[in-house]
């Protein structure tokens, strides 16, 4: 049977299933496979906060969702138009985000009044019309895969059953043309030592491949067009990839050993996981006995003249910030990478949101400045985090690195840099004398950075803590005029970041007057939304900040420029505080504190009531 | 970095041309006249000559307290950090360069209660840091507050009547965190203080001492009956790998297994001198020095000093760190393009 096939040009599907049914799994197997097709997309998985919640209920529903498309895209999709529901949890629990006439593809053997009792369902409704207003597809997945797996040599039943994420995987590809080599050989390499197993997923696999073939349900399928994209090779990355990426990038740009000391935290816990894996390239990781201990072993680190780096997230920057304080006065190099998440206190640990820029502004007592940079999307993270430690090592100073769950969590495709082309990063230990017989450990260079000498290099022995140090020798000092001359040193070196910022780039229309501002993981959305608004003839400009502390030079000037500047953020207006702050302008905020990333739609609308 | 030779605190040979003077500072010592810590601090500085570690290849760090301002009259490399926070920030030296002789010098409060959680994790660890605990049960330079050695009942601002708390004995905790080497000694007891810092500079991983250290200005005398001449002579327990426990100006008493299994102190004229127990400070069993640790809870009375426990059990990540420092110098271009690579990857052709 021959089938229709009609061209899309963007597809949103999201798989959510049981937290057992291995939906990140089909999520991860759909999203290589788009990638290598030339799909431009953007994923978000969506976990449960409970790592075993009951089986069958609405707490342990996982769920993936991807959007890819033809063209460049820069959000994983507002609303899915096809669903895939393993269970009736999945299906009560997802229901909602799905388009109005969207598809529905569920595994009609899941629905039992047991599952249907476990996800609240008083009726059957895939039987009681309440689904009308979509495109319902009942499939028997478990049924199908345990008859394609049946006489496979060892295999127990219950792992037969356990294949029909598998059997949904060959569903979707056949329905959006993704080339089935990709996952076949996932499959081979994955299961290479069980043969049982392999042998049931592949033919799982297929099964679904084929069903979509030939039953009469699926009338059509489609066909999603590579997007057009530079030249270059490519990669499928998520934010917390990319970031350890970066990090080992710019140890080996710099030469200095990559030491990450963590304590478990969602969901920064992955950076550790990440990073853990890469001895190869001299990279230590250590698991702390607390927070602060994070901290301290890697300002520790950095002291010995290694790249000491600590990552937390939420009430682990809290934590931190006695240590922080400290790496401000020692005017030593650590990277922290804050994964933002939902607050206050634990929060909503599996949630994402912007809510932690002023408290890596401002956190700290005492005068305290230090820079702060954030990344805009999952494959930028690889550039922030160089950038991060390039200015902590340039200018001794700790940088805080602003990331959140969004960008840790959500994947997309990176074009791979020429390593030749990663900036130069270099530590410059002091060596010598700087004084006339001897070493001021706070003699600062042009950039108002001081030396860093490291143990072992004779003649430089010198002592540095906590307490306010007289200019240039570094001894304690309780001189008044000491101490605001070196307060006012450490603003100035800090400030002097900014002078090695780009100049903003501003994507630009003739004759906007309204200019929207962002920053951090807001980036995909805010310029989907732009663009919308223009399609519709708006006339709107959009900038987005990489550098927050110190702000970019030209920034004053770029929202003095407009008749209204807007500012969307995940947190209650914490950017447009600091920009009405520093240059008096009446900026307008836009924010939401969902523990969701704002949708496409909400930031156009939005925007458009602005105008 | 530059190329770095292992040049441990143990097994380097003594260079002679270092003196006292190498590892003094050109900083005006400031603490209150009459402290102990000046005593700890000239024996410190006399025993690091010997060791054959040079001055650029010592680090110390202290945390907040008295105590902390003790890196800055050394002339090595040095971090004055913040509240019981030097183990972990020693940690994080030691562990990245493990060619330096890396001293932890903490308090009471800093070490047992704002830090405690550091100190214990660097203990079990074994991490190779020698930790000086200057414990003078009390909070000296925030002028007078009880501490966690401070006995309970103790008067002082924060408690005018009487502290509720049960003190920590140092060595016990030392001990239950597992520690490989353990000690005890006496601030103005110069020749103590410098044979137990040669055993504590020879032991590899981590090495604990505390130091029973007089505040003169918020808590005089406290470890008088172990401290002061002529009565610490009847009250100091000395303790020696390999020989009976016996202490007393004439070594009159000492230390036996009683009738109900515990240690009990005792004449020697009475029970005989076979019946003194033998000190074993490398048992692999942490028994007997938890024992004598709580032998004295309090040093009013007869009071073991000296190395309770010296014994061998692997260093924190050592056999790692070669590896590691291995694999960075490879570490190449080439690789991490290799890197960068990795997974699924697709070209885009140019057009």
């Amino acid at each position: 049977m021959t089938k229709d096939v009609k061209e899309r040009e963007r597809v949103v599907v999201r798989f959510a299933g049981d937290s057992g049914d291995g939906m990140q799994l089909v999520g991860s197997r759909f999203t290589d496979a788009t990638a290598v097709l030339g799909n431009d997309l953007a994923t978000l998985p969506d976990f449960p906060a409970e790592i075993r919640a009951p089986a069958g209920t609405l707490a342990g529903v996982s769920a993936f969702q991807i959007h890819f498309a033809s063209r460049d895209i820069l959000t994983p999709g507002d609303r899915p138009n096809v669903l895939v529901a393993m269970n009736p949890a999945a299906l009560k629990a997802n229901l909602g985000t799905l388009e109005k006439g969207g598809m529905l593809i569920v595994n009609e053997d899941s629905f039992g009044d047991n599952n249907l009792k476990k996800a609240g369902y008083e009726r059957n409704p895939l039987e009681d019309g309440s689904l009308d207003d979509y495109q319902l597809v009942r499939v028997p997945m478990t049924t199908l895969t345990v008859r394609a797996t049946e006489g496979i040599d060892g295999l127990m039943s219950k792992d037969a059953q356990r294949c029909k994420n598998l059997f949904a995987l060959g569903l979707l590809s056949w329905m959006y043309g993704r080339p089935t080599d990709v996952s076949e050989e996932w499959i081979e390499r994955k299961f290479a030592a069980k043969p049982a197993i392999k042998a049931a997923n592949l033919a799982a696999f297929r099964a679904g491949y084929n069903f979509g073939e030939t039953a009469e349900l699926l009338g059509v399928h489609y066909e999603v067009k590579a997007a057009p994209a530079e030249p270059g090779t490519y990669r499928n990355v998520n934010g917390t990839t990319a970031t350890a990426l970066g990090l080992i990038a710019a140890s080996v740009r710099s030469g200095l050993p990559l030491f990450l000391s963590s304590y478990p935290i969602t969901p920064a816990s992955e950076l550790l996981h990440e990073l853990s894996r890469h001895r190869r390239f001299g990279v230590r990781t250590m698991q702390a006995e607390d927070e602060i201990a994070a901290a301290s072993i890697a300002l520790g680190a950095s002291f010995g003249g290694q790249l000491g780096v600590t990552s937390t997230s939420g009430p682990g920057l809290d934590l931190k910030a006695e240590t922080i304080g400290l790496a401000v006065a020692l005017e030593l190099p650590l990277v922290i990478v804050d994964v933002q998440r939902a607050g206050p206190s634990t929060g909503m640990p599996t949630k994402t949101e912007q809510a932690d820029l002023l408290m890596a502004m401002y956190g700290r007592h005492g005068e305290s400045p230090l820079p702060v940079v954030a990344a805009s999307t999952p494959a930028q993270c690889f550039e922030a985090a160089i950038e991060a430690v390039r200015i902590a090592v340039r200018y001794r100073t700790p940088v805080i690195l602003l990331t959140d769950t969004f960008l840790a969590n959500s994947s997309e495709p990176w074009r791979l840099p020429e390593v030749s082309e990663l900036p130069e990063i270099d530590p410059a230990f002091a060596t010598e004398h700087n004084t006339e017989g001897g070493f001021w450990p706070y003699k600062r260079d042009e950039r108002l950075a001081r030396p860093w000498a490291i143990p072992g290099t004779p003649g430089l022995q010198h002592r540095i803590g906590g307490l306010e140090k007289q200019d240039l020798t570094g001894n304690i000092s309780y001189d008044p005029e000491n101490h605001e001359r070196m307060t006012r040193l450490r603003a100035a070196k800090v400030a002097k970041v900014a002078e090695d910022a780009p100049p903003i780039h501003v994507d630009r229309v003739e004759g906007a007057e309204v200019l929207v501002l962002g920053w951090g993981s807001t980036y995909g959305a805010i310029a989907a939304a732009v663009r919308r608004v223009r399609r519709g003839g708006g006339k709107v400009d959009q900038a987005h900040l990489h550098l927050l502390n110190p702000l970019p030079r030209d920034l004053g000037e770029l929202v003095r420029s407009y008749r209204k500047v807007i500012v969307p953020e995940l947190n209650m207006g914490q950017l447009v505080k600091v920009v009405r702050a520093e240059y008096l302008v009446d900026a307008d905020s836009v924010t939401k504190v969902r523990g969701l990333p704002f949708f496409t739609a909400e930031l156009e609308e939005a925007i458009r009531e602005r105008l | 970095m530059p190329d770095v030779k292992v040049n441990g605190a143990n097994g380097g040979s003594p260079l002679p041309t270092l003196t006292k003077k190498d590892f003094s500072s050109d900083q005006e010592t400031r603490w209150c006249p009459g402290c102990g810590d000046y005593a700890i601090l000239a024996t410190v500085q006399s025993v690091l000559p010997e060791l054959g570690v040079p001055p650029e290849r010592t680090v110390f760090v202290s945390g907040i307290g008295c105590a902390g301002r003790f890196v800055y009259y050394v002339d090595t490399y040095g971090i004055h950090g913040i509240h019981g926070r030097a183990p972990a920030i020693a940690t994080g030296i030691a562990v990245s360069r493990p060619d330096l002789s890396v001293w932890v010098v903490t308090g009471d409060g800093d070490a047992l209660s704002i830090g405690g959680n550091h100190l214990i994790h660097a203990l079990r660890r074994n991490v190779p840091l020698r930790i000086l605990l200057f414990n003078n049960q009390i909070y000296g330079l925030t002028k007078g507050q009880y501490s966690p050695t401070s006995e309970q009942g103790k008067i002082t601002k924060s408690t005018p009547f009487g502290s509720q708390d049960h003190p920590f004995n140092p060595i016990a905790l030392a001990l239950g965190a597992e520690a490989s080497f353990v000690a005890r000694t006496v601030d103005v007891d110069r020749g103590h203080v410098a044979e137990v810092l040669r055993a504590a500079a020879a032991h590899r991983g981590s090495a604990f001492v505390e130091i029973y250290q007089n505040c003169n200005v918020f808590n005089d005398g406290a470890f008088e009956p172990v401290r002061e001449k002529g009565v610490r002579e009847a009250n100091q327990i000395r303790l020696e790998h390999g020989k009976p426990i016996r202490f007393g100006r004439e070594g009159e008493r000492g230390v036996a297994r009683g009738a109900d299994g515990g240690l009990e102190i005792v004449e020697v004229a009475e029970v005989g001198e076979d019946a003194l127990l033998v000190h074993d400070a490398k048992r692999p069993d942490p028994s007997l020095a938890f024992e004598l640790a709580h032998l004295a809870e309090r040093p009013t009375g007869p009071t073991p000093i000296g190395v309770f426990r010296a014994v061998e059990r692997p260093v924190y990540a050592e056999e790692l760190g070669r590896e590691l420092a291995e694999a960075h110098r490879r570490a190449d271009a080439e690789q991490l393009a290799e890197l960068l690579r990795s997974g699924d990857t697709w070209t885009v052709p140019a057009a």
